[in-house]
C-alpha cells in the first residue's frame, strides 16, 4: 500500500498540448523521409498524417469522456513512438520496394479502435478481476493455438507462434500476454497471504505449499511450453519474467526472485544442451563476428552484424532520415527497427527513444502505485513490466547486450498483433491511471473513531461516499456455494 | 522536386533530434508536479535514516491503544476470540483460513485482516455478500478502529485492546 497522495486534476489540456507535439514528431519524421529521398509528399505521406492524426485525438477524446483523470503523458508517448516506427517503416518501404507502410497503418487503426473500446465499455479495470480463471484459460487455448495444424502458420524464422485468419497472420501469443497478467493479478491479489504464510520454512526461504500453487504452475508450464513447441526464446522469457516480477511484487521477498533466477540458470542450461535452436543462438551471439558465423546459412550473425555496423555508421547524431542505408540488414522494419533507428538518427535519437519507453514504463508504475486497489496494483505492474522487458530483450539483443530472440519493439516495430497487444496494455494503463489519480470523494468527518490530524496510513483514511459504478452491491443475500 | 542543399538536410537533421528532446523534456516537464516534494505535497513518509538525522520530519504517533484479540459477537462462532500477532488473518470458511467461519452467508475466501504501522485494515477478498465495517460496505482497504463492529455473513467480529 502507498502513501502516495496525487493532485486532482484532470490535466488532459496538458495531454493535448503534448499530444500535438507527438504527432509533430510522428509527421515531421514522415516528411523528413521524404524530403531527404526527394520524393514529392504522396498519398502515402498524407494518409499517414491523418491517420495519426484522427487515432490520436479520437483516444484522447475517449478520455475526455471515460477517464478524465487518467495520466496526461502516456498517450503522448505512445503517439510519438507509434509515429516514428511508422515514419520508419515508411522509409524502409521506399527502399525494399515493400508494403508493409500500409499494412501498418491499418493495423494502428485497429489498435487504437481497440484500445478507444477498451476505454469507452470497460471503464473500470476491477470487472477484469472476476475473469481470472477465464483468464488462464484463455491464454492457454492461444499458447496452444499456433500448434494446431489447420490454422497454424507454419514455422515462420525458426519459430511457430503465427496463426492464419484469411490472408493476415497473427501472433496470439501477444495477447496472451495481457491475459496472463490479467490471470496473475487476480490471482495472486486474492491468495497473497496464503503464498506468503501457509508451508514450511527451510531457511530464510519461505517454501509455498503444492496447492496453493498449482495455478502458478500451470503458467509456468505454459512459458516453458512455448519454447519446447514453438522455438521462441523470447516469448518465454518474457512470460517467465512476468511470473517472476508478479509475485515478487505482491508478496515484496526477494527469495522468489532469487528462485526465479536459479530457475533460469538451470532452465537456459538445459536449453542450450538440449534444444539446437537455443544453442544455435548462443554460438551465434557468443561468436558473432566470426566470418564463418556470419557466412553460414542456418543461425547466420549475419543480421545482428549488419545492424551493429548501421548503427556503428550512424554514430552519435545519425545520417538522417532516409540518408543511410538500413535496409541491408534483413528484417529492417522488425525485429531490427531499433538498428534502423539507431543508423538514421544516430545515438542521440536512440537514447530519446529508449528514454520515451522508460517514461511510460514509470507512468505504469506511478499508476500502480497510486491505485488503491490490489489487483489493478498488480495489473499495472506486471503490464509495465512486459512493456518494460520487451525493449531489454530486443534492444539488449540488437545491441549483442544477449542473444536476439524475436520479440517485437512495441509501438515501433512492423507486425499488427504486437502493436494490438500494446495498444489494449495502454488503455488498461489508462484506466488505471485514472483509477489512480480520480478524487475520491470523502464524506464530512462523521466517523468518530478516526482521531483527527493523523497522516493517512493506507490511502485516505475517510470513507469514500462514492461507490464506482461497476462493482455492483448484491441487492439480496445469497447462499454462497 | 529540387535537390536539397546538404545545409539544408544537416539542419533538418538536426531539427528533428532536437524536436524528440523537445518532445522528452516536455513529458518530463509535465510529470513535475507529480514529483515535486514539498511541504504541501508532501510525498511518501521519511525513511528511517531521515527520520534518525531529521527528528522533526516525523510526526509525533498518536497514542492509541494497539488492537491485541480478535472477538467474534454474534454469529455461529460467537464468543470466540482469537489473539493478533503481526501476521495478517484470513476470514472464510475455508479451511485454509486463520479463522474459518462457519456461516452459510460467508464466502471461502472472504475478507482478509492485515496489519499496516499500528492499526488493522480490512479489506474484501471479492466475496459474494460483501463484507461491512460499521454499516458501510468495503469497496477497498480500511482501517479497523478498536471496538467497531465488521460484519462477515453472519458473522459481526471486533478488535479489543
Amino acid at each position: 500500500m502507498s502513501q502516495l497522495q496525487t493532485v486532482a486534476k484532470p490535466r488532459r489540456n496538458i495531454e493535448l498540448v503534448l499530444l500535438i507535439l507527438a504527432l509533430v514528431v510522428g509527421i515531421s519524421a514522415n516528411a523528413l523521409v521524404d524530403l531527404n529521398l526527394d520524393r514529392p509528399f504522396d498519398s502515402d505521406f498524407y494518409s499517414q498524417a491523418a491517420v495519426l492524426t484522427v487515432l490520436a485525438l479520437g483516444m484522447h477524446i475517449s478520455l475526455r469522456f471515460r477517464a478524465k483523470y487518467a495520466d496526461p503523458v502516456i498517450l503522448p508517448i505512445v503517439v510519438a513512438l507509434n509515429g516514428v516506427g511508422l515514419a520508419m517503416i515508411h522509409r524502409l518501404d521506399l527502399a525494399t520496394d515493400d508494403t508493409a507502410g500500409p499494412r501498418q497503418w491499418l493495423w494502428t487503426t485497429v489498435a487504437v479502435l481497440a484500445a478507444i473500446s477498451v476505454i469507452w465499455f470497460l471503464r473500470d479495470h476491477r470487472v477484469l478481476r472476476r475473469f481470472t480463471y477465464i483468464s488462464l484459460i484463455v491464454s492457454v487455448v492461444l499458447l496452444i493455438l499456433p500448434l494446431i495444424p489447420g490454422i497454424s502458420a507454419g514455422d515462420v524464422n525458426g519459430a511457430s507462434v503465427w496463426i492464419r485468419i484469411g490472408n493476415n497472420s497473427f501472433q496470439p501469443g501477444e495477447i496472451a500476454k495481457i491475459t496472463l497478467a490479467i490471470f496473475f493479478a487476480g490471482y495472486l491479489s486474492s491468495n497473497r497471504d496464503l503464498i506468503l504464510l501457509a508451508g514450511k520454512k527451510i531457511g530464510p526461504l519461505q517454501l509455498p505449499r503444492v496447492r496453493d500453487l498449482g495455478p502458478m504452475i500451470v503458467a509456468w508450464l505454459a512459458s516453458v511450453g512455448v519454447l519446447v513447441f514453438q522455438h521462441d526464446i523470447g516469448t518465454s522469457v518474457l512470460f517467465f519474467g512476468l511470473f517472476m516480477i508478479m509475485i515478487y511484487v505482491a508478496t515484496s521477498r526477494i527469495s522468489w526472485v532469487a528462485i526465479g533466477l536459479v530457475l533460469i540458470a538451470v532452465g537456459g542450461f538445459f536449453a542450450i544442451r538440449i534444444f539446437p535452436h537455443v544453442g544455435l543462438r548462443v554460438n551465434t551471439w557468443v561468436h558473432a563476428f566470426d566470418p564463418e558465423v556470419i557466412g553460414r546459412g542456418v543461425g547466420s550473425s549475419y543480421q545482428i552484424v549488419q545492424g551493429l555496423f548501421g548503427m556503428a555508421s550512424g554514430g552519435l547524431i545519425g545520417s538522417g532520415l532516409g540518408q543511410g542505408r538500413p535496409d541491408i540488414v534483413p528484417l529492417a522494419n522488425s525485429d531490427m527497427i531499433i538498428a534502423s533507428l539507431g543508423e538514421e538518427l544516430g545515438m542521440i535519437g536512440l537514447f530519446a527513444v529508449v528514454l520515451l519507453y522508460l517514461l511510460l514504463i514509470t507512468r505504469g508504475f506511478r499508476a500502480a502505485l497510486g491505485t488503491r486497489d490490489a489487483f489493478g496494483k498488480l495489473l499495472a505492474v506486471g503490464l509495465s513490466f512486459a512493456i518494460a522487458l520487451q525493449c531489454f530483450v530486443v534492444i539488449g539483443g540488437v545491441t549483442r547486450l544477449i542473444p536476439l530472440t524475436g520479440l517485437t519493439t512495441p509501438f515501433l516495430a512492423a507486425g499488427g498483433s504486437s502493436l494490438l497487444a500494446n495498444w489494449i496494455i495502454v488503455a488498461l494503463l489508462l484506466l488505471i491511471s485514472n483509477a489512480a489519480r480520480r478524487p475520491i470523494f470523502t464524506a464530512p468527518a462523521k466517523e468518530p473513531h478516526v482521531p483527527a490530524g493523523e497522516p493517512p496510513a493506507s490511502g485516505p483514511p475517510r470513507t469514500p461516499v462514492q461507490t464506482p459504478r461497476s462493482i455492483k452491491t448484491p441487492s439480496k443475500k445469497v447462499i454462497s456455494p | 522536386m529540387n535537390e536539397l542543399s546538404g545545409l539544408t538536410v544537416t539542419v533538418l537533421r538536426f531539427g528533428f533530434l532536437l524536436l524528440l528532446w523537445l518532445m522528452i523534456f516536455s513529458v518530463v516537464g509535465a510529470m513535475r508536479r507529480d514529483l515535486v516534494i514539498g511541504r504541501k505535497t508532501k510525498v511518501g513518509t521519511p525513511t528511517a535514516r531521515q527520520a534518525r538525522r531529521h527528528p522533526e520530519l516525523v510526526d509525533a504517533p498518536p497514542v492509541r491503544a494497539q488492537a491485541r484479540t480478535l472477538v467474534v459477537t454474534e454469529g455461529p462462532l460467537s464468543g470466540r476470540t482469537l489473539e493478533l500477532s503481526g501476521t495478517p488473518i484470513l476470514l472464510g470458511r475455508a479451511q485454509e483460513a486463520t479463522l474459518v467461519l462457519e456461516d452459510d452467508y460467508a464466502s471461502g475466501r472472504h475478507a482478509r485482516l492485515f496489519p499496516q504501522g499500528s492499526r488493522w485494515f480490512i479489506e474484501d477478498l471479492g466475496s459474494t455478500n460483501g463484507t461491512y465495517l460499521g454499516d458501510q460496505q468495503l469497496t477497498r482497504a480500511l482501517p479497523v478502529e478498536l471496538g467497531v463492529p465488521v460484519r462477515i455473513g453472519k458473522t459481526v467480529i471486533e478488535l479489543r485492546p
